[in-house]
């Protein structure tokens, strides 16, 4: 932006990149999760106890797999390859390993911690990665809508707002008409949010923070409102049943892979379809790299006769049919009954998901697999009894997108023009 | 960063910068401009609040094919009961009017820290967060020690003050440091907060002696704020009150201030004349936060039953935006808009326990009020009102990037 203070050129020159401070940051983090790991869950643990996953549900056609393991042992050897892997970055010889190196680790402590929670117990991993899956859905989707909206330069904290008031109109007409009516409902109020803040931010120039606190706010007051004025005394209108699970033949039956992939409702295939059709939409296709360009530069965008404002339009109310979306997977497929502030910050978790995956379609989805893997061991962990206050595993997401957006692990760049009005001269 | 497109007001030199000044403060322009947009709006919100309350009342809309005249009446009946009930709950009596009192003083202090935030250009949305930890260190202060209430409740504000202003000086560190914008940490810090104290709650330290749910133990009574007489109302308000002329003087008559209104101006103009930039974040992120985590205090300490509980902070940390932008962040348009909101609070509960509406309308309301504030161009096209001067409400926020 301006001149940065006046740095003497000796400095300069000694100074380590940024990538190698990471490095060097990362790389001591690997070995302190090392060693932790092997005192608290290598020594920690009596010898001789062991863990045991389960790797089936009941009622599968393969019955009663499962994987016991020495927990001690295991914990002493994720600690060595820790260590390894600390060394490996430190080395700073394969700067663009870093990440692979620290995701990998992260993996592996999750697996040690497992372990030890497990240790002398028998846990049902399989029901828990089939949970992360779930508990990811209506997160990947709001990171989805966000960044339908952020890639065309709108910024999108209404988020939330949209999957209340989605799930609430889901609920009121799945209940009504049914399922698909509740689905289609939901999804046009989602799409009709996106253009109010469409409209507030494009045609009116309003900040668009406020706009989507306003659309926030609103949504929380006027399902509270209506939950308690009109669904009290109407509770028929509180009960919109679900849509069916749908087992995929042969792959669902693959042991833990079909359980954890194949054996949902429409909600969880279609997520995955969405986020993989929208990445490739987004960077190989002309409409999507037209979107970019207006998020990226709008002027250029503009000057070679892209319409900016109906770009940006067409994005958000897309992005708002997504949001929409996730409202009826909260109501139709997760729970079947409306409750005030139903969502509790998901929408926020999925603006964290976007920020986390880098505003890309992939990387939301793996973001939100990620959340969902924090949500779904906060669950397990009450029935396994563990020291591990469940509230430190609630503020994980919201903790790594702070880490994320301050670039102490790989920095997160939103799309150039993000939040500025276009003004057409 | 510097040239990509037509920035939306101009990077503001000169006679600009008065403008800004003028739109985001509503001071140096007529009264009639500071007062009839938010007035239209809070009209307005109240007309659409009319209309919501007709749609939603089951038994009167089944009666409009039968009998349209009955049911005009009891539609219209129905709308003005309910904001009788608003009227008399919030205005109608000595304890209406002390209960206003009592509901506008965390949001007055809650809308200073986001209006302080808003003229240095700052949005913080972390309010609700600042609150939370202020409190809690508030509520620390009430129970761990017994003093006599002229030092305990001063010590206890201060411990807020502190615990807030740290709170919220994370989200200002991390953008003078690293450029992560105010906007993402600040909701991320609410979260944090929310669940910190869920956690804090159930510790030995605050948790109270046999119970294994997040409530703490009450707060010494030398710590409570002192009521006036039968009322809730507290000493919190008068607090409140030094507050909004602690805020005036530290915006208009500080050189603090001044560094604060410019760097968000235009911190490129701010650094240009030597000023801290990075300082000023950390700084202006801190004094909101020590404001917002006063805030907090009304909640533990001036406040039945004198404990922690969960989510403590409520809505007040969003409420408050709303204030900030309907008292155009000036510190007595917030200390207005703070009394407005808080009529709308006490005569909502009113409402709800006389004629069966839902609090929850007054949200609706609040939101309603925010987005005609925040797009005086709506306000105009309804009712109609010509101005010369371009005015397209307040931009605090242009993008996530440093």
């Amino acid at each position: 932006m301006t001149s940065p203070p006046v740095t003497s050129e000796k400095t300069v020159q000694h100074r380590a990149t940024p990538e190698q401070r990471r490095a060097t940051v990362i790389g001591v983090l690997l070995v302190i999760l090392g060693a932790f790991v092997f005192w608290v869950f290598g020594l920690g643990v009596e010898s001789g106890i062991t863990s045991v996953f389960n790797l089936s549900l009941p009622g599968e056609r393969f019955q009663d797999l499962a994987w016991e393991v020495n927990s001690k042992w295991l914990a002493f050897f994720v600690a060595a390859i820790l260590a390894f892997l600390g060394g490996f970055v430190l080395r700073r010889s394969h700067l663009r390993r870093t990440n692979l190196a620290l995701a990998i680790g992260l993996g592996l402590l999750a697996l040690a911690f497992l372990t030890w929670a497990a240790a002398g117990n028998s846990f049902s991993l399989v029901g828990m990665l089939r949970s992360t899956v779930v508990l990811s859905v209506a997160v990947t989707l709001g990171a989805l809508c966000g960044l339908m909206c952020e890639r065309v330069a709108v910024i999108n904290i209404a988020i939330e707002g949209q999957l209340l008031t989605a799930a609430f109109v889901g609920t009121i007409m799945g209940s009504a008409w049914g399922v698909w009516a509740g689905l289609i409902g939901a999804m046009l109020t989602g799409a009709i949010l996106g253009a109010v803040l469409a409209v507030l931010a494009i045609r009116f120039r309003v900040d668009q923070i406020i706009a989507g606190v306003v659309i926030n706010i609103f949504a929380l007051g006027l399902t509270s409102f209506l939950a308690r004025r009109v669904l009290s005394e109407a509770q028929h209108l509180n009960s919109p049943g679900s849509f069916p699970s749908l087992k995929i033949p042969i792959l669902g039956d693959i042991p833990v892979l079909g359980t954890m992939f194949f054996d949902h409702s429409l909600f969880v295939y279609a997520t995955f379809i969405l986020a993989i059709a929208l990445h490739f939409g987004l960077f190989y296709t002309r409409w999507g790299l037209r979107s970019r360009s207006v998020g990226e530069h709008p002027k250029a965008a503009d000057t070679v006769g892209i319409n900016v404002y109906r770009t940006r339009y067409r994005n958000v109310i897309l992005g708002g049919l997504i949001a929409g979306f996730g409202g009826a997977f909260l109501t139709l497929s997760q729970v079947s009954r409306f409750e005030e502030n139903l969502t509790a910050g998901i929408g926020f978790i999925g603006l964290a998901a976007m920020i986390f995956g880098r505003w890309m379609p992939l990387g939301a989805l793996g973001a939100g697999l990620v959340f969902g893997f924090a949500r779904a061991l906060q669950q397990k962990l009450g029935i396994l009894g563990t020291p591990i206050p469940s509230e430190f595993l609630s503020m994980t997401p919201y903790i790594v997108t702070i880490i994320v957006v301050a670039g102490v692990v790989g920095r997160s760049r939103p799309p150039a023009a993000d939040g500025k009005p276009y003004i057409k001269e | 960063m510097t040239d990509d497109g037509p920035p939306p007001e101009g990077r503001s030199t000169g006679p600009q910068v008065e403008e800004r000044v003028a739109r985001i403060t509503g001071i140096g322009t007529s009264l009639r401009r500071a007062v009839i947009v938010p007035a239209l709006a809070v009209l307005t919100a109240l007309l659409v609040g009319g209309v919501i309350i007709a749609l939603t009342d089951l038994d009167t809309l089944s009666l409009w094919g039968d009998d349209p005249g009955e049911a005009l009446r009891l539609t219209l009946g129905g709308i003005s009961d309910a904001y009788k009930a608003l009227f008399v709950g919030s205005l109608g009596s000595t304890r209406a009017l002390t209960e206003t009192l009592f509901a506008a003083t965390p949001l007055i202090l809650a809308g200073l820290a986001v209006a302080v935030g808003f003229q240095a250009g700052l949005f913080n949305i972390g309010v609700n967060g600042q609150m939370h930890i202020g409190g809690m260190a508030a509520l620390w202060v009430g129970f761990s020690v017994t003093l006599p209430a002229v030092i305990h409740i001063p010590l206890a504000i201060v411990a807020a003050m502190i615990g807030g202003a740290i709170w919220g000086g994370i989200a200002g560190f991390l953008k003078a440091r690293t450029g992560a914008h105010e906007v993402i940490t600040t909701i991320m810090l609410n979260f944090i907060a929310l669940f910190l104290v869920d956690f804090l709650l159930k510790t030995s330290v605050f948790q109270a002696p046999g119970r294994n749910d997040p409530l703490s133990q009450p707060v010494h009574p030398s710590s409570q704020f002192p009521t006036l007489g039968e009322y809730r109302l507290n000493i919190g308000f008068l607090i409140a009150l030094a507050a909004v002329g602690f805020a005036w003087w530290l915006m208009y008559r500080s050189t603090i201030g001044f560094q604060f209104r410019t760097v968000g101006f235009n911190p490129d103009g701010g650094r240009y004349a030597g000023m801290n930039v990075a300082w000023v974040y950390v700084g202006v992120m801190a004094i909101s936060g020590g404001l917002a985590g006063i805030a907090g205090t009304t909640q533990v300490l001036g406040l039945e039953p004198y404990r922690g509980i969960s989510g403590f902070a409520g809505t007040i940390g969003f409420d408050a935006i709303a204030l900030a932008l309907l008292g155009r962040s000036h510190p007595v348009g917030v200390l207005f808009a703070g009394l407005l909101f808080g009529a709308l609070r006490a005569g909502g509960r009113e409402m709800q326990g006389a004629a069966g509406i839902p609090v929850d309308l007054v949200l609706v309301l609040q939101a309603l009020v925010i987005v005609l504030i925040a797009a005086p161009e709506l306000v105009r096209a309804i009712y109609r009102i010509k101005t010369p001067e371009e005015d397209t409400g307040p931009t605090i926020s242009t993008g996530w990037g440093a």
